[in-house]
């Protein structure tokens, strides 16, 4: 199930590339294809890290990953690199757990 | 790949830089291959998406949706409306690029935020652009596969990745790929009503579908804003 996952989403995803380099240019002047291309991903992130945070199968919990991304956030406004940015919310994390506060 | 017609000072100066690119975005790859094996995949096929399908945020939304038990067709849903982006990132560069036969097969895989970003910020002249796309498509490529080699087979050693907040940096990831996108009001508004309809059909939808759903804000907002304007 996995593999067929990895593979099938590669696939269309590389097919999403090349179908540009296909396409008539002018397609490029369709201000609904721009603007719809442009606030897919806003809306489908946001939801990912709502759903990431909050989310324990089918249940809303509150856990240590919500202080891991209120570090995150603190760290992407101070500019910090993705790699950081991570790192900052892992390790919050992980204190928070080590130290009983939090699950 | 030559470009005798630009200047050596020009050519390293965008060697350079797309070096510069690719390095950080292999770090991130590491944090990618960490991500993808605490989400239950193994190390191979965590590999096989930064060789295959290679577009960063499709990869940590698929392991991500089927690392929640979101099932493997709405994370293949999520991972291609995230790389739909690509598509037009190829259509605004092709006329630049002017690529054809094998060579355009290897530019559609080339094709990301990283490497469009900087086709576009050298315009001139147009071998300047192509160079800039190379270079910057080919180091972010082989260092975003080093890198997630190297978090693969690191989280791949560890028992208990929850203990480490590996957990907690998923979510990290996706608003850090977020974060450069929310400019403006309407951006603002479009991730706040994705994050609000995508956490309130949790309790009722399949894991994975709530995102799904959220993309459904996306088509509506941009009917909105179309229909304004």
């Amino acid at each position: 199930m996995i593999w067929a996952a990895v593979l099938a989403g590669s696939i269309g995803c590389y097919v999403a590339k090349l179908v540009g380099y296909l396409l008539p240019p002018s397609m490029l002047q369709r201000e609904d294809i721009r603007r719809i291309t442009g606030l897919l991903p806003v809306a489908l992130l946001a939801a990912l890290v709502a759903v990431q945070t909050f989310a324990e199968g089918q249940s809303l919990v509150i856990d240590a990953r919500v202080a891991g991304l209120a570090a995150a956030v603190v760290a992407l406004v101070l500019r910090a690199p993705f790699l950081v940015v991570v790192l900052v919310a892992a390790v919050t994390a992980a204190l928070l757990r080590a130290a009983g506060w939090a699950t | 790949m030559s470009t005798p017609e630009l200047p050596a000072a020009h050519r390293r100066r965008i060697t350079s830089t797309a070096a510069g690119i690719g390095v950080a975005t292999g770090a991130y790859g590491l944090s990618f291959g960490a991500i993808s094996v605490a989400s239950g995949l193994d190390p191979v096929q965590t590999q096989t998406l930064s060789l295959l399908m290679f577009t960063g945020a499709s990869q940590f939304a698929l392991v991500g949706v089927l690392g929640a038990g979101g099932g493997a067709v709405a994370a293949v849903l999520t991972a291609w409306l995230l790389g739909t982006r690509n598509g037009l990132y190829a259509l605004s560069i092709a006329p630049i690029m002017d690529v054809g036969g094998l060579r355009r097969l290897g530019a559609a895989q080339l094709t990301i935020d990283e490497s469009t970003a900087m086709a576009l910020a050298h315009p001139d002249p147009p071998a300047a652009s192509r160079r800039a796309f190379w270079s910057t498509g080919i180091a972010v490529y082989v260092l975003w596969n080093i890198g997630t080699v190297v978090g693969a087979l690191g989280a791949a050693a560890i028992d208990d990745p929850a203990a480490l907040g590996l957990d907690a940096a998923i979510p990290a990831g996706f608003i850090a790929l977020l974060w450069p996108r929310l400019v403006g009001r309407t951006m603002w508004a479009v991730a706040l009503a994705g994050a609000v309809v995508a956490l309130a059909l949790t309790p009722w939808l399949r894991p994975g579908l709530p995102v799904l759903a959220a993309g459904l804000v996306a088509f509506t907002a941009s009917w909105l804003v179309g229909r304004r304007s």
